[in-house]
């Protein structure tokens, strides 16, 4: 592609946005190995899958707008099913993992909150 | 001077989606527990995905764009199918 026709201002702008996209995934997946257990693990992916996202395919559909000299934007597709089955998949996975740390009574467990009516 | 201001921060970009693939690696590869790994295995596709759209960004074509559409539709299935095994020990009931 040809990126000296594209103005100034929309490279910084596709810049700015793709290097903090990549930044918040990059984030995540530390967070992925620096937490301690698999409760809070499983939090961390979804900074890659909402913001990181939405940050590097905001990127490419402005850049390949700009470069093409019309309106394209596929990347609401990927944007739409990753950010409508990333719930449902963790999901699972956390109900799956309770079922085994229940079976085995593992410590691990978060505890359940406790209601202001029984204190 | 666009050109090089993309082509450095795409750089950049690529090397930070790489260093997070490797952080998926690292928990894939250490565990301890099943679900760690199906975890990472979970977010390690969406980190490729992201990947590949910045390699469509460099190149211009439309291939990597379909690849990581194709990655988005159908990398849930793996995880949703290991999650279910993890819970009852077999996939299909």
């Amino acid at each position: 592609m040809n990126f000296d026709d594209v103005p100034l201002w929309i490279a910084i702008l596709v810049s700015a946005v793709v290097l903090i996209g990549a930044a918040l995934t990059f984030i995540g997946a530390l967070g992925l190995v620096r937490s301690e257990s698999f409760y809070q693990r499983i939090h961390m992916p979804t900074l890659g899958t909402s913001f990181g996202a939405i940050g590097i395919l905001l990127g490419s559909a402005v850049l390949s707008s700009f470069a093409e000299g019309r309106f394209i934007a596929h990347e609401v597709l990927i944007f739409v099913f990753v950010s409508v089955t990333t719930p449902v998949t963790l999901m699972l996975l956390a109900r799956a993992a309770l079922h085994r740390d229940r079976v085995e009574g593992s410590k691990e467990v978060p505890s359940a909150l406790v209601k202001p009516s029984d204190q | 001077m666009s050109a090089m201001i993309l082509w450095w921060s795409i750089t950049l970009a690529q090397v930070l989606l790489a260093a997070a693939m490797l952080a998926t690696l690292y928990r894939l590869i250490v565990g301890p527990r099943a679900q760690d790994r199906v975890l990472s295995l979970d977010s390690m596709y969406v980190v490729a995905m992201l990947l590949l759209v910045t390699f469509g960004m460099r190149v211009g074509t439309v291939i990597y764009f379909e690849v990581a559409l194709l990655i988005g539709l159908l990398g849930f299935v793996g995880t949703v199918a290991l999650a279910k095994f993890l819970m009852r020990g077999e996939v299909i009931e």
